[in-house]
């Protein structure tokens, strides 16, 4: 029987949600959360630890966090490493990457994670190791949890992998030698494919190239004090009756709202975050903490810039596909471009 | 400006100037007001000097508080 240890995030692991993100490392015998779901998927392995870390504390202390886990792991024997499955949480996804990174480099022990395709973490770590593609959300736990699992078993008994299409993982970029059924010739089916082309009809390149999406580099403002700076955040501070009822997860919503009679910051009550992807506690006691709008006033005062758009615009970054986020800057730029804004500061959370 | 630094390389973001952390990006609640205060008074700056610094690549702007 091989072994093996699954890591999961402090929601999964059955600390808490977003109140506990902060949760530190731990190694727990046994089986917690979906390891016991993987454990009884697995046939020929068998999972002995569940490690369990807050996705804020993996992505605010990321080297000290795998530092802890490696210790952890240090004395533990075992043939394969399970992380998430992470579904659409972005968080989630890269902490699985980042510990499945180190577990590879320090242990060079196979693992397996999962995540679905919006998932930035996602392009920040399919080439290095096997991500298999998951579902949006924990509705798709089991499928997902039976994917990691007939994955696993082979990378822990160190059998044959097939290509990411086979096997259902995001391709890593790399290119293997393998024996066609039937055995047609390349310059067959290069021509095949040619003719299919043209006529219109759909063929499967053997050679996808991924799409890069890069947005240009924007040109210096050239003269910042003649400048008009907008503010733009991901945060979620809206007017606490949330007016435009965005969304606090997986937006497809913004809102615009004036701030001209707003002198050093946004009223606390009568702003808060609707994001339910972080703690709202620190935000609703001074929204400063996320709009930094003492700073852009004193800035403004100073004469450092011309002037703060009178309006700031707001959505929800939490489960919020790369798609509406994209359709949202391209309508929030039309009022920017429309008000002559010169830049823009985006305030991450 | 945001704390998770590597998503927003990832994402294609061309000026990036880090913040502390998620929930509160521009000012730690556990210290003074005074020291938030100063936090975010630099971090702005900094994000405005590189809106108005020519960059030919993504660049992550240093940061000094």
């Amino acid at each position: 029987m091989k072994k093996g240890i699954h890591y999961v995030n402090q929601f999964f692991g059955q600390i808490g949600g977003e109140e506990s993100a902060d949760f530190e490392p731990d190694i727990r015998e046994g089986l917690v959360g979906p390891a016991t779901a993987l454990n009884e998927t697995l046939a020929d392995v068998t999972i002995t630890h569940t490690i369990i870390c807050g996705d804020n504390y993996m992505g605010s202390n990321t080297e000290e966090a795998l530092k802890r886990i490696s210790d952890f792991l240090r004395d533990k024997d075992f043939d394969i490493f399970f992380a998430g499955p992470a579904f659409r949480a972005g968080r989630y996804g890269i902490a699985c990457g980042n510990v499945c990174q180190m577990v590879q480099e320090q242990f060079n022990v196979p693992v397996v994670t999962s995540m679905n395709d919006e998932n930035p973490g996602v392009e920040m770590f399919r080439q290095k190791m096997y991500i298999l593609k998951g579902g949006k959300s924990a509705a798709d736990m089991r499928k997902d949890i039976k994917a990691m699992a007939q994955l696993g078993q082979k990378l822990a008994k160190g059998e044959p992998i097939g290509s990411a299409q086979d096997e259902g993982y995001f391709g890593r970029g790399e290119r293997h030698q393998t024996l066609l059924d039937p055995p047609i010739p390349a310059a067959d089916r290069v021509v095949d494919m040619l003719l299919k082309k043209l006529n219109n009809q759909p063929f499967q390149t053997e050679l996808p190239i991924p799409e890069a999406d890069r947005v240009p580099i924007a040109p210096a403002v050239k003269d910042l004090s003649k400048a008009t700076i907008a503010f733009v955040t991901s945060g979620g501070i809206v007017p606490a009756d949330n007016p435009d009822r965005i969304q606090s997860a997986s937006a497809t919503k913004w809102g615009r709202y004036n701030i001209s009679q707003y002198k050093d910051r946004l009223p606390a009550g009568e702003y808060k975050t609707i994001h339910a992807g972080y703690d709202p506690a620190a935000a609703n006691e001074d929204p400063n903490r996320i709009f930094p709008l003492d700073a852009l006033r004193a800035y403004e005062r100073e004469g450092k810039f011309g002037k703060l758009h009178e309006y700031y615009y707001a959505t929800v970054g939490t489960g919020t596909t790369q798609g509406e986020a994209a359709r949202m800057g391209r309508e929030i730029s039309e009022y920017l471009h429309e008000a002559n804004v010169d830049a823009v500061i985006l305030v991450s959370t | 400006m945001c704390n998770l630094v590597p998503i927003a390389l990832t994402v294609g973001a061309n000026r990036i100037v880090p913040t502390i952390s998620i929930p509160y990006p521009l000012g730690d609640p556990d210290t003074p007001p005074e020291e938030q205060w100063k936090l975010r008074y630099h971090r702005v700056g900094v994000a405005l000097d590189a809106l108005a610094t020519d960059i030919s690549e993504q660049t992550v702007f240093r940061v000094k508080v």
